[in-house]
């Protein structure tokens, strides 16, 4: 039985494995310093750099990531806290629909809403859809962080006179904050790895971003739009651009164990 | 019902009438009529489910908090009662303190920041306001000596029944006038419970304290009287040597006798 069961772990970590594998073998060759200061190539002239895509994900998703945290933890603390209202069920259920809603539709939403009205694929459309698909799962991981607050901290904190909202803000958020962060986290690697409401909100441009209102790049554009392409040197820039995008995920998950590991000693010792 | 003698003409500190409360469409508490007198010790006692957590709850405005809770009646405090319309029930909290069943410091503060929570998050900022309340909370709970050196230290790093001590000095911390105790010492090994005991006997020179408990030995040992409940009503109320030697009302002899619950 226990073999069975190691088997079918080995089957299921094997692509993750070959993945990972694929894209070093792949993108390795392209990755140098120029790698993270150039622009990409012309066909046939080398690898160039993706800092085109660099600089723009890091704009856009850090523009999404701005708008997205206040409104997210906002809505998870109502949840977690006035969770017998009617507005919060009712939120919390569009909350979730949100979160399963295919992200094309959320880019054609905003280019609908931003890009349209416009007349121009943006920095500010790109951000507004990742802030759109960032929102529900910071939303959900704060209301889920705070709801495993124990109800007796906040009796001790409200039976010392202390009002609700100093209770929420100083004993429950202060308490749940590591699962706060891992929701934040996982929402930055969530926006950073789409591509489809991208190319229908911010578009490309072959150079670092010139304004907000401006066509701009991101690596999961690259990867699309260079790997597609058949030219063999871009499809290396498309795997370097892959294995800067795995690089920066493992990052992530890794901070997110990390803040996850904390939350379980902090939980440890309560007890 | 009688008073006892010794409380005629006493001022109570808490009094309720007709105090009801439950949730929704179930009453835990059918009306309870009582007076608590000042700086003494009252405990009050009875088998599970008598309404006895619910009814200290009543008192400092916690069970309001629970979805589906309501309350009905008066609970006078100083002959105000806490429960009229114009009262800020956070207000409330503040002159009537909470110690509960499972020690429960907060876990990402300090022993100090613990200590002073009550009143550094209503907003005092005074260094040594803070400091000089601690070290009087600490002492007055009897943990100063204990932790004078490690105050930076986490509240979740003491044994259980320092942590409870502790949680104690965060009640006094914030100078309240009563003291409900919800089965402080359940969680604790017997050591920690003396130490416990110990205090709530010095504590009532300040503080008038009401303290929740299913043992009636500890009960005898705290408290100055003790009233039995029983399915949400009070049965009795007396001089705790007199209750448990002459009980008036055969429930509560059959309570002690150990004949149910």
């Amino acid at each position: 039985m226990k073999g069975l069961i190691l088997l079918s772990v080995a089957i299921a970590i094997i692509p993750l494995f070959l993945v990972v594998a694929n894209v070093v073998v792949e993108g390795l060759p392209a990755i140098s310093s120029g790698f993270f200061t150039g622009i990409p190539p012309s066909p046939l002239a080398g690898y160039g750099g993706i800092l085109n895509g660099i600089e723009g994900s890091l704009l856009m998703v850090g523009m999404g990531t701005l708008i997205a945290v206040p409104l997210g933890v906002g809505a998870g603390i109502y949840f977690s806290e006035w969770p017998e209202s009617r507005l919060s069920f009712l939120s919390s259920f569009t909350n979730d629909v949100l979160a399963e809603f295919p992200t094309i539709v959320i880019g054609l939403f905003v280019y609908a809403l931003v890009v349209a009205p416009t007349r121009t694929f943006s920095a500010v459309a790109g951000a507004l859809a990742l802030a759109i698909i960032e929102l529900p799962i910071i939303a959900r991981t704060t209301e889920e962080s705070l709801k495993i607050v124990p109800i007796t901290l906040r009796e001790a904190s409200m039976a010392l006179g202390i009002p609700r909202w100093k209770t929420i803000f100083r004993v429950v958020i202060s308490t749940g904050k590591s699962g706060l962060a891992t929701g934040i986290l996982l929402g930055i690697a969530r926006a950073t790895g789409e591509t489809a409401p991208l190319i229908v909100t911010a578009g490309y441009l072959n150079y670092p971003p010139t304004g907000l209102f401006q066509q701009t790049g991101s690596i999961p554009y690259i990867i699309y739009n260079f790997g597609t392409a058949g030219y063999p040197n871009w499809i290396t820039v498309a795997w370097g651009a892959a294995l800067v995008l795995v690089a920066f995920m493992l990052i992530l998950n890794l901070s997110v164990k990390f803040f996850i590991g904390r939350k379980s000693t902090g939980v440890r010792a309560e007890i | 019902m009688s008073l006892p003698a010794s409380l005629i003409g006493v001022q109570p500190k808490f009094e309720t009438k007709g105090l009801k409360a439950g949730f929704k469409s179930t009453w835990v508490l059918n009306g309870i009529d009582i007076k608590i007198p000042p700086n003494r010790v009252t405990a009050v006692m009875g088998p599970s489910g008598c309404g006895k957590t619910t009814f200290v709850r009543c008192l400092n405005r916690l069970h309001e908090l629970t979805p589906g809770a309501v309350v009905e009646g008066e609970a006078l405090l100083d002959g105000e009662d806490i429960y009229d319309r114009n009262t800020d029930p956070v207000a409330v909290r503040r002159r009537i303190g909470m110690v509960f069943q499972k020690p429960n410091p907060f876990p990402t503060m300090s022993i100090y920041h613990n200590v002073v929570a009550g009143l550094a998050l209503n907003g005092e900022r005074n260094k040594k306001k803070l400091d000089h309340a601690a070290e009087q909370s600490l002492r007055g709970a009897y943990l100063w000596d204990e932790v004078k050196d490690k105050l930076t230290d986490s509240g979740a790093s003491l044994s259980g029944g320092q942590q409870q001590r502790l949680c104690i000095a965060r009640a006094l911390a914030v100078e309240p006038e009563v003291i409900l105790m919800d089965e402080p010492c359940s969680a604790l090994d017997p050591t920690a419970t003396a130490k416990i005991e110990e205090l709530i006997t010095q504590l009532k020179k300040d503080y008038t304290i009401i303290i929740v408990t299913h043992n009636m030995q500890q009960a005898s040992r705290v408290a100055d009287y003790t009233t039995f409940f029983y399915l949400g009503k009070m049965i009795e109320f007396g001089e705790t040597a007199d209750l448990f030697e002459n009980p008036k009302e055969e429930l509560t002899e059959r309570y002690i006798t150990g004949k149910f619950g």
